[in-house]
């Protein structure tokens, strides 16, 4: 019998081939055009830069493992991302060899750079070729590459590749093939971090390969300039970057109704199904309450998450990304946010999860970390059930001033202060906390626009999802369970007759914070409702239901709105609302805070400060709206 | 807008509230500015005309121009 050897062999025993390039050359797409669906996205140990792994066998039959790693202008590395190129490509990364190949991405029709990385590349001692890809764009644009040239005075081989269509890259894998065949041993590194003047040398050197080897690349791409003149206009530019953003929250919210719907009916059968099984009453609500319930409570925002990254990943690949922080970055600049940052804190608006993880792009890690701990203030969706239930049962559906809907208004009010609030804490951050350190430049490329890749949006919306239910199936799920269990037992005694969750564990943390809470007008069964609150916000809202003891859970929003406004002061329910605005109140983002920071200490920071902000603004908000006749 | 020229040097200063001077030098370097290239303004943003965006040989890099105030150009190509 003849076993596979490729299922024979561990896959840590085949030849690593690094992508190594610039930004925006195409890296991705040429990786994923190599790959396929054959790739998987994980994390280097110990920092937050994904590692994005995919397995090729090439024409040969041999099997490779191809690494694609963070775009960068030079080894040199500044943000963690380059950090992790570095120390991948000079074998330094723990745990993980150097690599066989290091093959350099250049976009053909931009070459001036990458020419320049390339001839650093070549110090570090391990075989390079250099790959020119986007060849039938440069080719279209009337750019003459003479391959044997450029490989002849660069010392490396050179191959063009095409990576969006069928057969584009065989070139490029022959070459691979040909070059591990008869692999030279690697030779000794003598990369080390070049200083200008190295840099200047280098640089000159790369401009010498291209007057010799490219032709009638100086011109600016003609399409691209027309674009920019629109979308770079110092007015217009800023008017249809607002337009854009307003059509992305419009799909984010409208188009994902249905989808949001569906699922929330979806799980919803699945808890009436379980409702009716032969099964002990425990163990139902385990099932239905703790599992469905919960996971449902938080996958139902799968829809709002895959649209707003479809909206994010079209603009990255069109490249609008780069010139939407160009337009906002004096804007940021105010508040000492980066231009970059702009995208991240907009993902928040869905929600901070996105949000966090889209931090990536920020090269300078303060940036990022100040970036980071103020997404979660921008409104995410899930605070607008909690919103809009309280809103509904305290504020009057009345006009002011003639056309207002005084509701709406509040909403619109919830949604100022928060971003005010990100703005502020970001101002206060830079100035007490990082005051006199260096601020860290805005430098951009801004790329040609390209058509985008549905293939490519197609792997890159699979990815997204999946790591979101990944985690929504552990760590969401674990402490959906705890919660549960803080909710259900012990078990109400026989002929109880207060609401099950009277008698629980979560009852008598909701009473032990009575002293804490009371200044804030909450009452214990607000507490109570806090704690399920925790692990996603709107959770809150039929955990309030639970306790009001109102059957029909969510679809009785109505319901609970009257029974609160029976209980609760005005005072009490703009207190609440004030809290809902800052509080951390989820768990799943402090989790991607820690994951992302590589730290719990950041994790922590975010959870007390926000937590202190609540504080403050529900004390004030409650002491202020007694004073005035609302207690 | 439209200005054109070619780099003659590259001026950090002592980098009192950006960058460290040598630092600033060879970040504007990775991403083109060497003595020689040419390079044209693009686009101004709205307020105070920043970031701007500069075309240099045959890449668009947008910066502030506190950054941009250290590349040195001619008007006249280089000898």
């Amino acid at each position: 019998m003849k076993a596979d050897a490729s299922l024979a062999t561990p896959i840590t025993a085949f030849p690593v081939v690094a992508l190594v390039g610039n930004p925006n050359c195409g890296k991705t797409a040429l990786f994923n055009a190599l790959t396929g669906g054959r790739q998987k996205v994980a994390n280097y140990p110990g920092v937050t830069v994904e590692k994005k792994i995919g397995r090729v066998t090439t024409p040969a039959g041999r099997s490779l493992r191809i690494v694609d790693l963070p775009g960068t202008y030079s080894l040199r590395a500044r943000s963690p991302d380059e950090e992790i190129t570095r120390d991948a490509v000079l074998g330094q990364l723990r745990g993980e060899a150097a690599p066989d190949l290091i093959v350099c991405v250049a976009d053909a029709s931009n070459l001036r750079l990458a020419l320049r990385l390339a001839l650093e590349l070549k110090r570090v001692g391990r075989p390079v070729m250099l790959s020119l890809n986007m060849m039938d764009i440069a080719r279209r644009r009337g750019i003459e590459i003479d391959a044997g040239r450029l490989a002849r005075d660069l010392g490396v081989p050179v191959v063009s590749s095409v990576a969006v269509r069928r057969g584009g890259t065989d070139a490029l894998l022959s070459e691979i093939d040909s070059m591990l065949a008869g692999l030279p041993a690697a030779g000794a590194s003598s990369w080390s971090a070049p200083g200008a003047g190295e840099l200047r040398n280098t640089q000159r050197e790369a401009d010498r390969l291209l007057a010799v080897a490219v032709r009638g690349s100086g011109e600016r791409d003609a399409g691209t300039a027309r674009i920019d003149s629109i979308l770079l206009h110092p007015v217009a530019g800023l008017v249809i970057l607002l337009a854009i953003l307003f059509v992305m929250f419009q799909a984010v919210f409208a188009w994902a109704e249905p989808a949001m719907n569906a699922i929330e009916a979806s799980f919803g059968w699945l808890g009436t199904l379980v409702e009716g099984a032969p099964l002990p009453d425990l163990l139902k609500s385990f099932l239905k309450d703790g599992l469905i319930g919960g996971v449902g409570s938080v996958i139902v925002f799968l829809p709002q998450i895959v649209i707003l990254f479809f909206f994010i990943l079209v603009l990255e690949d069109l490249g609008y990304m780069a010139r939407a922080a160009f337009l906002m970055d004096r804007i940021m600049g105010g508040a000492g946010l980066h231009g970059r940052a702009f995208i991240p804190l907009l993902s928040s608006f869905a929600c901070a999860i996105p949000g966090v993880m889209a931090t990536r792009v920020i090269d300078d890690r303060r940036d990022r970390l100040t970036t980071i701990l103020v997404a979660p203030l921008m409104t995410c969706s899930a605070r607008i059930p909690v919103y809009t239930l309280i809103i509904g049962a305290f504020i009057p559906d009345r006009e002011v001033w003639g056309f207002i809907g005084l509701q709406g208004l509040v909403m619109f009010g919830l949604y100022a202060i928060g971003i005010a609030s990100a703005l502020g804490v970001s101002f206060v951050i830079k100035r007490l906390f990082w005051r006199g350190t260096a601020g860290e430049p805005f430098m951009l490329e801004l790329p040609d626009y390209k058509v985008p890749r549905i293939r490519s949006l197609a792997i890159g919306l699979w990815t997204r999802a999946a790591i979101f239910l990944k985690r929504a199936g552990t760590i969401i799920l674990a402490m959906m369970v705890l919660i549960w269990v803080l909710a259900s037992f012990p078990q109400p005694p026989e002929g109880g007759t207060e609401p099950a969750i009277s008698y629980s564990l979560a009852a008598k943390i909701g009473s032990a914070m009575q002293p804490i809470t009371a200044p804030l007008g909450f009452n214990w069964q607000i507490n109570v409702a806090l704690i399920p609150g925790m692990a996603a916000r709107e959770v809150a809202v039929g955990s309030l239901g639970t306790i009001y003891a109102i059957s029909g859970g969510e679809e009785a929003a109505d319901k609970i709105g009257q029974a609160l406004a029976g209980h609760w002061s005005l005072a009490t329910a703009l207190a609440l609302l004030a809290w809902y605005v800052f509080a951390p109140q989820c768990a799943a983002t402090l989790a991607v805070i820690r994951r992302e920071t590589g730290s719990w200490k950041w994790m922590w920071v975010t959870f007390f400060y926000m937590l202190a902000l609540a504080y403050v603004a529900a004390l004030v908000t409650y002491q202020i709206a007694r004073v005035l006749g609302a207690g | 807008m439209g200005f054109r020229g070619w780099i003659h040097a590259l001026s950090v200063g002592g980098g009192s509230i950006g960058l460290p001077g040598p630092e600033l030098e060879r970040r504007l370097i990775e991403l083109g500015f060497v003595e020689g290239a040419r390079v044209e303004l693009l686009h101004e943003g709205l307020f105070g005309g920043d970031p701007i965006a500069v075309r240099v040989a045959q890449t668009t890099i947008a910066l502030r121009r506190r950054e941009a105030m250290a590349i040195m150009v001619n008007e006249q190509a280089p000898a």
